[in-house]
């Protein structure tokens, strides 16, 4: 039993899809993350061409982030104002994503780009983020509490021109990396096809020391402009969103994404890192034993602008 | 590629029957089998029919290849060579045409990556053929090419024809084994075969990413392998109904259909929050 995506022309299991919406829904809602970073790659193992599954994965991660941000919303633990100035360099960086995006399919460049992409953030992340959450499980056993907030501590970024205060974060910081932020994941949520919470969430930890109770939340709000946009810009430039492939992946994605944000919250802080640090790695890995694999065969066709 | 097994099957019908054919195709072509002795003026040029009972095919959305029927006739056909089986007929059903890159990856610091490419133009998306027998025994390569019939005769026109010709006739040559793996270009041996003296049936595979569009569909007659006469038809394939919807609004009105598909991801997390809520 089949079903024929309209713009991937191609038939497909929509079980199969409605199976891997819900398995990312599930990990997204656990850990806080829109989920497009695993649903673009899965979806490109399912042999749907990297450009529709990138676009398509951004609507996706719409759905996702709306879902995620509705609960945040109610728990109040959204940063209206610091999302606002994110989304704002976000939606800058996303059109130039478009159009590097645009460029590379033109050259015959931007499967493999994707993939190096993924490999490298991922890769990136998903080490770092395995490295702090077992230093953190070893402190923990040790007895001391684990922070990551180090209130006292300031970095260069905290010494730029252009401050501004986000009451809700309780912070006071220049607006030049809250912009560059928000402009770099924009582009790499246009270029890959996710929301970037990945990247957002330890980048707006790490970087800009805003406050954990606050990240998931806020990251997920921009998330869902940026991605919004990054949608719209895509299906009008170059006509790769399959809106039946979205629909099919957002149905099983909103209802896995309740049970899993129900099932992370029985798991504690450093454990839940240190899975979805081993879970990035492992698409990591994946993505990049396929740059490595000689292909099928070394010639392929391409339409002068489709897929 | 799950799902490929269950092959749809569309009849297309006689075209000078009066009803459309029916499943299973025993054509009666009422009084056509003897038309074809010989007119009393010395004999006459044979020429050769096909039609199609409807000229739009539609895919659904489980649509996973088919098989395509066409019906033909020959008219003046001689008796004796017909009995001798010396009519030859190839059946071609050809897809719009686009601009092709070819492209070729090669290994840079042990990726692989698309390193050379070579372009085409007007390459037909899909390119079936029947024919009554194996190519070699209906008429020579010379003649193939000049009539540009058969995936490995058919004339492909790279777009800068100054590059190095050797790597023309690579990229020439991976475009027609690419299109020959992905079902878009197919050949059936045997798939012409003639029902009486005078009429044959075609059946031509249809790929599960077949274009939409207008295919042209192309008989050509041989006797004693010498190409006699050609023959053509248009038919539309088409999706149908929501399928096409989307596909054209996503080309026509781009902006409202991306739109569209945020409004739709909105409201599915919105509702999908209602519904699933777990906290």
């Amino acid at each position: 039993m089949g079903i024929y995506l309209p713009i991937a022309e191609m038939s497909v299991n929509p079980i199969v899809l409605l199976a891997m919406g819900a398995a990312v829904g599930f990990l997204s809602g656990m850990f806080g993350v829109g989920g497009g970073f695993l649903i673009t790659p899965l979806l490109i193992f399912y042999n749907i061409p990297p450009a529709i599954a990138v676009a398509t994965g951004a609507n996706q991660v719409v759905a996702s982030s709306v879902s995620g941000a509705l609960s945040h919303f109610k728990r109040r633990t959204i940063d209206f104002k610091l999302g606002g100035v994110l989304l704002l360099g976000g939606v800058f960086g996303s059109t130039i994503g478009i159009y590097i995006f645009t460029m590379l399919r033109k050259l015959g460049q931007l499967d493999l780009f994707v993939s190096i992409l993924y490999v490298i953030f991922l890769g990136t992340v998903g080490g770092l983020m395995l490295v702090e959450s077992v230093r953190a499980m070893r402190r923990a056993a040790g007895g001391g509490a684990a922070t990551l907030r180090r209130p006292g501590q300031h970095n260069w970024i905290h010494k730029l021109p252009f401050k501004m205060r986000f009451r809700a974060s309780k912070l006071f910081v220049s607006v030049i990396p809250v912009l560059g932020i928000g402009a770099a994941i924009g582009a790499l949520s246009s270029i890959m096809g996710v929301g970037g919470g990945f990247i957002m969430v330890p980048a707006m930890i790490y970087l800009l020391r805003v406050p954990t109770n606050v990240v998931i939340g806020t990251s997920l709000f921009q998330i869902i402009f940026v991605t919004a946009y990054t949608t719209v810009i895509h299906a009008q430039t170059n006509q790769t969103v399959d809106i039946v492939l979205a629909f099919l992946l957002m149905l099983g994605g909103v209802a896995g994404a309740q049970y899993g944000a129900k099932a992370g919250q029985r798991l504690r802080g450093e454990q839940l890192r240190a899975l979805l640090a081993m879970l990035v790695l492992a698409v990591a890995l994946r993505l990049a034993y396929d740059l490595f694999l000689p292909p099928d065969s070394v010639y392929s066709l391409a339409g002068p602008g489709a897929l | 590629m799950l799902a490929r097994a269950i092959v749809a099957i569309m009849y297309l019908g006689l075209a000078m029957s009066s009803a459309p054919a029916q499943p299973q195709p025993t054509p009666q072509g009422p009084a056509r089998a003897e038309v074809g002795a010989p007119p009393p003026n010395g004999p006459a040029q044979e020429t050769i029919e096909i039609g199609l009972s409807t000229n739009r095919v539609r895919i659904t959305s489980d649509f996973t290849g088919a098989d395509l029927t066409i019906f033909g006739a020959l008219d003046n056909a001689d008796p004796l060579i017909s009995r001798q089986g010396r009519y030859d007929v190839i059946v071609v059903l050809e897809g719009p045409s686009r601009e092709v890159v070819v492209r070729r990856k090669s290994r840079v610091l042990g990726i692989w990556m698309n390193t050379r490419s070579e372009s085409f133009v007007n390459v037909p998306i899909s390119y079936s053929v029947a024919t009554t027998r194996q190519l070699q025994d209906i008429t020579t390569p010379a003649s193939y090419r000049r009539l540009s019939l058969g995936v490995q005769n058919l004339h492909l026109q790279p777009s800068d024809t100054l590059n190095d010709p050797e790597s023309i006739v690579e990229f020439t040559a991976a475009l027609r084994e690419r299109k020959l793996v992905t079902g878009l270009f197919s050949e059936n041996f045997g798939g012409v075969e003639f029902l009486s003296q005078n009429l044959f049936r075609a059946t031509l595979r249809l790929a599960p990413d077949v274009p939409v569009g207008t295919h042209r569909a192309r008989a050509f007659l041989f006797r004693n392998g010498a190409f006699v006469k050609e023959t053509s038809a248009q038919l539309a394939i088409m999706k149908s109904g929501f399928e096409q919807r989307v596909f054209r609004s996503a080309h026509d009105y781009s902006l409202l259909y991306g739109l569209f598909a945020v409004a739709l991801a909105v409201a599915t997390g919105w509702l999908g929050r209602i519904v699933f809520r777990r906290d």
